[in-house]
């Protein structure tokens, strides 16, 4: 897989990043490198390996339906960068582009 | 426009919230209404390190409304994120079933005045509400709640199979009742408790390709799903025979003017990049488990309806109102093992007691009397000791006001118990014989039509006791002697 510039700007707006010209080629020429380094593992066969999702081999590790509080509004709150007595706040946005 | 040329194509969405206790993934409180982000937790709020645990009756409720609709459930579930950037998901993901939806298959049935046919399932999967993001509050921000965030969905996708916006609404009136009758959902459109996406598009007659299809969104009624659909086939057809060209996209409804107008084009749709979540493992629903959830299986719409209609031999009429509403359902099948006369027993329901809740504004859960206080009346009019419009208009009020009394105590203590005694019979018709004596020989002189205006007299003598069959008779025979 190569990553050019339109796949980093394509992945900034899925993100909503933004940053300069000089940043995206930086990342080009990272990413490019990551993904060379990852390349080396396709050189192993995988015929037949089912692909490992899971790193237990765990299954049906449910929860009752109970509710359990552990935290107030105020806490939870807490850390927002911008907030009010009840609310998040962040930028004004509407639900059209 | 040359719109009989065309014809359109739907398929549905719906989301379908579920009644659970606490969220999908998580123990806060899944209650609707709380104080702004009261119900939260560290993994609602998409705090790092957090990891999320499937909430077990969410699974329960999604295999009992596949087997509801005939689906296959699947044994192994794997669930995915689904990864977009919106204020109102605090994870960036939302945890969802991708390539193992936990039905698929089944059909949900829809009867109109024109169609009489199944609308074939695609897939049924679990997946979790967003947070609410409000835009009115303030001129710089918008407001976020993450109550809603996390709460359990069913999302529900329906094959492009239907043609109309009428069938569109049968399709909703028809699984917002069966998410009533299993009780998993409160079927709330106007609340959002379920919500429904369409997709629409149109294209010419025998044309074997679909058109391009539209998303519309934003409907809170299953009228406005409606009235959406109706202006979106419109609006197409009136692009098509403009020369233009339909774009896919997303609108959203304006129920002020009844149109649809654009919420975001294909060229800036989102890509998801769905990968497996590695933080939930795999849940396998086993057989034994979907043979207990079956087992349980409360009575559904339209096996009581198959009952009403084969078994009881009510029309399809009575047997479809006394359908659509859950409860109602079950207390006329309680009345139904108490009595045998069903058509008498689906009267009383459909007429008194359902006019009374109406005025009342109550549901039958409030309704002060038991189904057997219901199957005494009819007992009694069946046994010819009361008539049904002394029943139904003396009786019954005065039971509703005394629910602890029965009915032949109250008729006995106010002297309505029917007259069948010939003698006292004898005695009121002579009584309204005597009082026209011209009519009487205008009766014999063959105006028969008169003996309605004898029996109205008998009624009001007997103070509406005379049994109407008996007396009608003996009336007709003292008028032939007279």
């Amino acid at each position: 897989m190569n990553v050019d510039q339109q796949l980093i700007d394509q992945l900034a707006h899925l993100s909503r990043l933004s940053f300069d010209a000089e940043t995206g080629k930086e990342m080009v020429h990272d990413l490019n490198r990551i993904l060379s380094f990852v390349e080396k593992l396709s050189e192993v066969n995988t015929d037949g390996v089912e692909p490992l999702i899971y790193m237990v081999e765990e299954t049906n590790v449910l929860r009752e339906d109970v509710v359990q509080l552990e935290i107030t509004q105020n806490e939870g709150l807490k850390n927002a960068p911008k907030k009010d007595s009840d609310y998040f706040r962040v930028p004004r946005f509407v639900d059209s582009e | 426009m040359h719109s009989n040329q065309y014809e359109s194509v739907i398929g549905l969405e719906v989301h379908i919230q579920l009644l659970t206790k606490s969220k999908a993934y998580a123990s806060d409180p899944a209650t609707f209404g709380s104080h702004p982000n009261s119900n939260i937790s560290v993994i609602t709020l998409g705090h790092p390190g957090t990891l999320p645990k499937v909430n077990k009756r969410s699974i329960e409720f999604a295999v009992k409304l596949g087997l509801a609709c005939g689906c296959n459930i699947t044994r192994e579930n794997q669930f995915a994120r689904k990864n977009y950037f919106y204020a109102d998901l605090p994870k960036g993901y939302q945890i969802t079933q991708d390539k193992t939806p936990i039905c698929t298959g089944g059909t949900i049935h829809i009867k109109t005045n024109s169609v009489d046919k199944d609308i074939n399932i695609t897939r049924i999967h679990l997946e979790e509400d967003a947070g609410k993001s409000m835009h009115d509050q303030d001129p710089y921000d918008s407001l976020i709640d993450l109550n809603r965030a996390g709460v359990p969905l069913l999302e529900m996708v329906s094959e492009p199979e239907m043609t109309s916006a009428e069938e569109a609404g049968a399709y909703l009136t028809e699984v917002r009742k069966l998410v009533r009758y299993l009780d998993i959902c409160d079927g709330n459109l106007e609340e959002g408790s379920m919500r429904c996406d369409a997709n629409i598009s149109v294209r010419l007659k025998g044309d074997p390709n679909l058109g391009t299809k539209v998303e519309v969104k934003n409907m809170n009624s299953i009228r406005n799903v409606q009235r959406a659909i109706d202006f979106e086939i419109q609006r197409q057809i009136q692009m098509c025979e403009t020369g233009q060209r339909i774009d896919q996209e997303t609108r959203s409804f304006d129920a002020v003017n009844g149109s649809t107008f654009t919420l975001r084009s294909k060229e800036k749709a989102n890509d998801y990049r769905y990968f497996p979540e590695p933080d939930i493992c795999p849940v396998i629903v086993e057989q034994s488990y979907i043979e207990k959830i079956r087992s349980e299986m409360p009575a559904l719409p339209n096996e009581l309806h198959k009952r009403f209609t084969v078994d009881f031999q009510l029309s399809e009429y009575d047997a479809g109102i006394l359908t659509e509403n859950k409860q109602i359902a079950l207390f006329f099948n309680a009345l139904s093992n108490l009595t045998s006369n069903y058509k008498a027993a689906a009267n009383w329901i459909n007429g008194p007691v359902k006019s009374w809740l109406n005025e009342n504004g109550l549901e039958i859960d409030s309704f002060p009397l038991k189904p057997a206080a219901i199957a005494e009346l009819i007992s009694l009019i069946d046994a010819g000791q009361l008539n049904f419009s002394i029943a139904s208009q003396r009786v019954f009020p005065e039971m509703l006001k005394t629910p602890e009394v029965s009915a032949i105590d109250i008729a006995t203590a106010n002297n309505w118990i029917q007259a069948n005694d010939s003698n006292e019979l004898q005695g009121w018709i002579e009584e309204a014989i005597a009082k026209y004596p011209g009519k009487v020989d205008e009766y014999k002189a063959g105006k028969t039509g008169l003996i309605g205006l004898f029996m109205g007299e008998v009624m009001k003598i007997s103070k509406g006791k005379a049994d109407p069959k008996t007396s009608s008779q003996l009336l007709k025979e003292a008028l032939d002697k007279a």
